[in-house]
């Protein structure tokens, strides 16, 4: 009995941040439809600005304490403001999936941005003036603080509603939420809504943060830990409802308290299960809706039909296929081996981009499956001493059944909730890599993952990788151009007409999700053998992202853009890193630069480019 | 028209790569209401988002009052006190009546009237019978007295009234028809856009007959009613 309540009053403490921080990327969720990646960062920032300014200006006394949380939530909200203005309000017309990543630009900008001045270190701030005792709950002793927190949630739910329901602005927002054309048609000025409603979510967020400082230490892994754990509370609880948000936050809170007692490694799962049980019986959350309406209309930008490749293009293929097999054996090592990573990659990115394009499911978490294939692979060799050919097939094989099952849940949504989940799977896969010590060796890898001595010549691996990731690029190529390719695209074109017309569409959906996640997962076995190690990373966002900005750089509506992409992308990091410390930075600034000047894409914006310029001539 | 209150010139919109205005010229002036007809994607709607500046204009001068508008975002142009009524009502499904009003509602200006949801409540009788019922709970009808009301909370000079009758009952259209020559006696222009020549000569006393983005009548109701060959030409189906 002692146990639950305390756990149970624990699980509510931790609910309350979860639910400030959640609300704020609902509530600008509503109005923008943009799921703000960087709502996490925000969240970082709020409790490093308030270290900063309570140690300034001598938090001791409750008042300086409370002053500089608040301040610190109104500084947040003023660099929220600023994101809007400079970047986010240019991008509103661009996919939503250009969206995304422009706002984990921003993410990665605030990573070293925060570390530049903070530095690596963690760090602990004060704890609450007038919190800083214990109450006797049950004969067990506990922090006053929790308490505080506790109440904090609730509160804050009341104080939105009152805001939403009892004022002009509340009124202004809920109605621009529904439909925001028309809201600017009877004389509402969008542009100061949104930078309004911008700037208080982003205060939610900083003030969660801010009021963290009392239970945890302050790291620069804050960010991205956060962001995860609201997409779960936000697919629980149904996007834009802030009661669904509360209720959402305060079930993970219990799992969490309760996980962390009974089974301490697995918390990350234990959230997942919660997650796949309310989506299956709330496809939108406990109190979310199917959108609907002028809201649902989004900004649906007409695909260009795919054609498989004329004349030239097939020349030019063959072309590069001809440079690929004759050119590496006059290369060194270091030439060989860079170009053994870009046919991986390429083959990664083909995966992603058949899932994207052709699926029309904006995957967030596609390193999962290269992941997997890569973990599938090393555990073969660590724990059975699997030859490099049993590891290959098994790198598919482990990817595709996770694809089965993640991929269950991820057809049942579309849009941003379909990019979330995908997200939040990848981030419970790379946990579990990173959590189950005992097998995967946790942060340290999985380290002696050799080819077999027959492919152990750099040559050798580089054209076993060629053919191997040859021979899925095409098997995807061929699919696209199947009658299952194109049964896949009439899905995503028009839902309602190719149900009318007898596809499955979630049974279609749900087998290309799983034929990516195969190839990427054989993407994975190759890059696990070519390093020889495997690592956590190789599940992380960053790495989903990599694989997003090869897709996103060569174009969505091409067939062998991604590939493109995959070679321009995959010099360009090694080299960011190799220039400078500050190369999330850099990074960061390229995403957002890119979507900020080609909002379709590199390859919609040639071909708009294109159109305009047969326009003028007609 | 020496001070016409709405005067469109040449103008020129496109959907995509479809031309949709090839060159829409009309004026209207103050406290006229005017008709405006034509067969289904003759571009009557697009004209008015045009206008509105929810369709961007590709080329073309729209004054309003005497002062351009064209180009300006459709809150500075609805600020001016032009009103837009959608056709597809567009009310905001799950805020009540009230708030729906709310949302609409602008400062008043001296030279239109002045609107309060209590003296909205008397034009329509029966918004004033569900103030706390979501906007999504309505009847067609409700719906098409609800967008109107809620436009007209921004004390608007000119309203664009995007096929109103569309889909109501014919006593609802009569309900209707009766509201919009009250408001024209309180002082107000309207634009209206109408399928329905019998709803449209109820209220209009000129109208404009557009075909294939251009106007290609531009007379008094009467005459169109009376010429049999104007009707068959851009009317008949």
């Amino acid at each position: 009995m002692e146990f639950l309540v305390i756990q149970s009053l624990n699980g509510l403490a931790s609910a309350s941040s979860l639910f400030l921080v959640a609300s704020g990327l609902s509530i600008i969720f509503g109005v923008t439809r943009i799921v703000n990646f960087a709502h996490g960062s925000f969240y970082m920032l709020g409790a490093y600005i308030a270290v900063t300014i309570i140690a300034a200006i001598g938090g001791q006394d409750a008042l300086g304490f409370w002053t500089g949380i608040l301040l610190a939530a109104l500084i947040v909200a003023l660099i929220g403001a600023l994101v809007e203005v400079v970047i986010l309000r240019r991008i509103y017309a661009a996919p939503e999936l250009f969206q995304l990543l422009a706002t984990f630009g921003v993410v990665l900008m605030i990573q070293d941005i925060t570390l530049a001045i903070w530095g690596p270190e963690d760090k602990l701030g004060p704890r609450a003036p007038g919190f800083r005792s214990f109450v006797m709950i049950m004969g067990s002793r506990f922090p006053s603080y929790e308490l505080f927190l506790i109440v904090v949630g609730p509160v804050v739910l009341l104080a939105l509603w009152l805001l939403f329901n009892r004022t002009r602005w509340g009124t202004l927002v809920r109605a621009a939420t529904l439909d925001r054309e028309m809201v600017g048609a009877l004389g509402v000025n969008q542009r100061l809504l949104f930078t309004s409603v911008f700037m208080f979510g982003s205060f939610l967020a900083g003030l969660g943060g801010a009021l963290q400082l009392p239970r945890e230490a302050v790291t620069l892994h804050m960010d991205l830990a956060m962001i995860t754990e609201v997409f779960v509370v936000v697919v629980v609880g149904g996007l834009g409802s802030i009661t669904g948000a509360y209720l959402a936050a305060v079930l993970i809170g219990l799992v969490h308290a309760f996980g962390i007692v009974l089974f301490p490694k697995s918390t990350l799962v234990l959230a997942f299960l919660v997650m796949a049980i309310v989506l299956v019986v709330k496809p939108y959350g406990l109190l979310g809706r199917k959108p609907s309406g002028h809201a649902a209309r989004g900004q649906a930008i007409p695909e260009p039909l795919l054609s498989p490749a004329d004349r030239p293009t097939k020349l030019l293929g063959a072309a590069v296929l001809a440079v690929l097999i004759l050119l590496p054996p006059f290369l060194g090592d270091y030439g060989v081996t860079f170009m053994t990573e870009l046919v991986i990659f390429a083959l990664f990115a083909a995966s992603l981009h058949f899932v994207m394009g052709p699926g029309g499911m904006h995957s967030f978490g596609h390193a999962a499956y290269f992941g997997l294939g890569a973990y599938g692979a090393a555990l073969a060799v660590q724990w059975l001493a699997a030859p490099m050919a049993v590891g290959l097939l098994i790198s598919p094989l482990a990817a595709g059944l996770a694809g089965l099952l993640f991929g269950w849940f991820c057809v049942r949504l579309s849009g941003v909730y379909l990019a979330m989940l995908t997200l939040a799977f990848a981030q419970i896969a790379w946990a579990t890599a990173f959590q189950w010590v005992e097998i995967t060796g946790g942060d340290n890898g999985i380290l002696g993952v050799w080819p077999s001595e027959w492919a152990k010549p750099k040559l050798v691996y580089f054209y076993l990788a060629l053919a191997l990731a040859g021979a899925g690029i095409m098997a995807l190529r061929h699919l696209i151009f199947s009658p299952f390719g194109f049964a896949l695209r009439a899905s995503r074109d028009a839902l309602l007409r190719a149900e009318a017309t007898g596809l499955n569409v979630q049974q279609l959906q749900w087998a290309g999700f799983t034929i990516a996640a195969v190839l990427a997962g054989l993407a994975g076995g190759l890059f696990a053998f070519f390093k020889g190690s495997v690592f956590p990373t190789y599940l992380s966002i960053p790495k989903s992202v990599d694989a997003l900005l090869m897709v996103l750089l060569g174009g969505v509506q091409t067939v062998s853009g991604p590939i493109a992409g995959a070679f321009v992308f995959a010099g360009l990091e090694e080299q960011l890193v190799r220039i400078t410390a500050y190369w999330r930075f850099v990074l960061g600034l390229i995403i957002v630069l890119l979507v900020m000047l080609f909002p379709k894409g590199l390859a919609g914006s040639v071909l708009a480019w294109r159109e305009r310029q047969s326009g003028d001539r007609s | 028209m020496t001070n016409p209150l709405l005067s469109v010139r040449d103008l020129h919109a496109y959907y995509g790569r479809a031309h949709i205005l090839q060159g829409v010229s009309f004026a209207m002036a103050p406290g006229e209401v005017v008709a405006l007809v034509g067969r289904n994607g003759a571009g009557k709607s697009t004209t008015m988002k045009t206008i509105m500046g929810l369709v961007p204009v590709s080329s073309g001068d729209v004054a309003f009052n005497g002062q351009p508008i064209a180009g300006r975002e459709p809150f500075e142009i609805a600020r001016r006190g032009l009103g837009y009524v959608p056709e597809e009502r567009r009310i905001f499904s799950e805020l009540t009546v009230l708030e729906n009003l709310a949302v609409g509602e602008r400062p008043p200006r001296p030279d239109a009237p002045r609107w309060t949801p209590e003296q909205l409540f008397v034009l329509f009788p029966n918004l004033g019978r569900m103030r706390e019922r979501p906007g999504g709970q309505m009847s067609g009808g409700e719906q098409q007295m609800l967008t109107i009301a809620r436009t007209l909370m921004g004390n608007p000079k000119l309203v664009l009234l995007d096929e109103p009758s569309e889909g109501l009952a014919p006593v609802i259209i009569e309900e209707m028809a009766k509201a919009i020559l009250k408001l024209k006696t309180e002082g107000l222009s309207v634009l209206i856009c109408e399928q329905n020549l019998h709803f449209a000569r109820l209220v209009a006393s000129r109208a404009l007959v557009m075909e294939k983005g251009v106007i290609r009548f531009d007379g008094a109701m009467e005459t169109l009613m009376t010429d049999h060959s104007i009707r068959e030409r851009y009317l008949a189906v």
